[in-house]
């Protein structure tokens, strides 16, 4: 990597703004608004608008009788003691608390093996692992769905050699670690390369330092790497958050697999898109949807808030 | 640059490891399966599918070509069409959002202007919005002017792209020296000129990163297109691949025949991305990092 990335904002914002000159040519600022303009009329439309929009819609209720009302926080009062929306929820929380900690064990341990490994056996492993990535979730879900399928799946086989039956990964009981397993097949690898760029870019004379002063690998691993890439960590966990939290594709598409065991209101998600288009409940969908924007977004901002000193992409 | 002295030391004594190369093989058998089992399916036919053959080998007989032409002809050959959808989709969604981010990110880096500070800070609060969030809404503000069920409704919203913002202002800031932006004023060349032929050459791992990632984003993203479209014609391939499944799994028996379409078109539908992302390994994989050293 030539990339040095430092804290510090560009050296001459920091000497200008030392100086006191505050005043920056009207001309300099007008080709600096040219450059950003064009993005920031897509985020005003695409962004900013919904976001406004959808706290809007929240706020008001359509009665079959009577038309559209104004009904303030009613629909977040009513989204916080509805069942449908809190069991959601509470299976997104339980999710998130079992998966993210096993995605970023294994992909940081797959990431400090190939960062050892030097065999083109790696190479070609390192690339076959981050291969699931560039699969859509939909076809993800759907490939794993094959092969926990009782009529196709080759699970069944498997376990016939040893004379038991096969786990099925898409009933009530199971479909958490169905699903858990489809989403670290789908991500880990993606953390994998980001853990593993990151450690591409320490200073191996820091480890050779280290061996002379004694220390052994598990040392070098637990003292000098994961130390050092801690800010990939915390960038990969924000990842995983915001992308938890707004489970969607995986389970719509097993819900057709498995019938009966994921219902409409599964995730927090999946219950606003079935309010708006399934139900045409579009201010109850849209109070979902900014509820869970708005967790999401205070959830991360806390996290990365509580993890600044520790180096974070939110300088 | 002290990266080239360890590789050179890595290569004189390779290191190899060998219960780690043992683990690495198993990790690559549980990263592949699911691949293996939708290439050795999509060879077989509704009687090999269901008749209770081994699910991880090949049947009797092996037809990859007969399910590649039932999967183009089914219902009028519109699988084809599915999947010149996902790549328009994809890439003019994914070429202007990385059009945009370029020149944001540029212009965040290298400009000083009002509103700088605050704006960026409001992009790195966008990051941490979840993009399916905004389905909703942008649905019924595309409905009431009428773009709902249009080729727009899906490629607009794609253009936001506010992290591949964050990644080319890093990156810019890093990798263009002021200096050198300096020197091709002085010697007369205007802002655009010092942008495209000073900054943007320096600028290409970061841009072909970015590249990537967009289209990738649109040709994967599911929520958006199915909640926009209800016109079977514009649907982008896994769209199209999700509703299949679902006609197939609801009539159990009668969909026996469809289920070895879908799962030659999933197959037929990941080889673009995978090709894409060997083919351009060298380029994404330092860019990656971008977000993760600072």
């Amino acid at each position: 990597m030539t990339l040095q990335i430092t804290e510090t904002p560009p050296p001459y914002i920091e000497k200008k703004t030392r100086r006191g000159a505050r005043k920056v040519p009207l001309r300099e600022q007008l080709i600096g608004w040219i450059f950003v303009g064009p993005f920031g009329l897509v985020f005003l439309a695409f962004l900013v608008a919904p976001l406004a929009y959808a706290l809007y819609l929240s706020l008001f209720r359509k009665a079959m009788i009577g038309g559209t009302s104004f009904v303030f926080l009613g629909n977040y009062a009513k989204a916080f003691t509805d069942p449908s929306f809190l069991d959601g929820a509470w299976f997104v929380v339980r999710f998130s608390l079992v998966l993210i900690p096993v995605q970023m064990l294994i992909s940081l341990a797959m990431a400090l093996i190939l960062d050892m490994v030097t065999s083109s056996f790696a190479r070609f492993s390192r690339l076959m692992i981050f291969l699931p990535y560039a699969i859509p979730a939909v076809i993800g879900a759907l490939m794993w769905g094959f092969l926990y399928s009782k009529n196709f799946g080759p699970l069944g086989d498997i376990f016939g050699l040893f004379g038991a039956s096969a786990p099925d990964f898409l009933s009530n009981d199971l479909v958490f670690y169905g699903l858990l397993n489809i989403v670290t097949w789908q991500w880990a690898g993606y953390y994998m390369i980001i853990l593993y760029a990151a450690l591409q870019g320490i200073d191996p004379t820091l480890y050779e330092a280290a061996r002379i002063d004694g220390a052994s690998s598990w040392q070098i691993v637990l003292r000098i790497k994961v130390p050092l890439i801690t800010p990939a960590l915390v960038l990969i966990l924000v990842f995983a958050l915001i992308g938890t939290l707004q489970f969607f594709n995986e389970p719509q598409i097993l819900r057709d697999l498995a019938a009966g065991t994921i219902g409409p209101d599964f995730t927090p998600n999946m219950y606003a898109y079935q309010q708006a288009f399934g139900l045409a409940n579009f201010n109850y969908g849209s109070a979902i949807s900014f509820a869970l924007g708005g967790v999401v977004f205070v959830c991360v901002y806390i996290f990365l808030f509580a993890t600044r000193k520790r180096g974070s992409f939110l300088s | 640059m002290t990266a080239s002295i360890d590789v050179a030391a890595r290569r004189r004594r390779p290191q190899r490891y060998l219960p780690l190369q043992v683990l690495l093989g198993f990790l690559l058998v549980y990263f592949l399966v699911p691949f293996w089992w939708v290439i050795v399916n999509s060879s077989k036919d509704a009687a090999g599918l269901f008749g209770g053959g081994n699910a991880l080998w090949f049947a009797d007989d092996i037809d990859f070509v007969g399910n590649l032409r039932e999967l183009f002809t089914y219902s009028g050959g519109i699988y084809a069409r599915w999947l010149l959808n996902s790549v328009l989709y994809a890439f003019v969604g994914g070429l202007g959002a990385t059009a945009l981010a370029v020149l944001a990110g540029y212009g965040f880096a290298k400009y000083r202007f009002a509103g700088r500070r605050f704006s960026f800070a409001v992009l790195l609060g966008a990051v941490m919005v979840p993009s399916t969030a905004l389905v909703i809404p942008t649905f019924i503000m595309f409905s009431g002017l009428g773009l709902t069920n249009t080729i727009w409704a899906v490629i607009l919203p794609s253009l936001l792209n506010p992290f591949g913002v964050y990644l080319m202002h890093v990156y810019a800031r890093d990798a263009v020296p002021d200096e050198l932006l300096d020197a091709a004023r002085v010697d007369g060349a205007g802002e655009a000129r010092s942008f495209l032929q000073v900054a943007l050459p320096l600028m290409r791992p970061a841009i072909v990163t970015v590249l990537l990632l967009s289209i990738v984003a649109t040709w994967n993203n599911y929520f958006l297109p199915l909640a926009m479209l209800s016109d079977n014609d514009l649907y982008p391939v896994i769209v199209g691949i999700g509703q299949w499944q679902g006609v197939a799994s609801a009539n159990n028996a009668g969909g026996t025949s469809l289920w070895s379409i879908i799962i030659m078109g999933s197959l037929v539908s990941v080889i673009p991305l995978i090709i894409a992302f060997l083919t351009l390994q060298r380029h994404w994989r330092g860019g990656l990092a971008i977000g993760s050293l600072k």
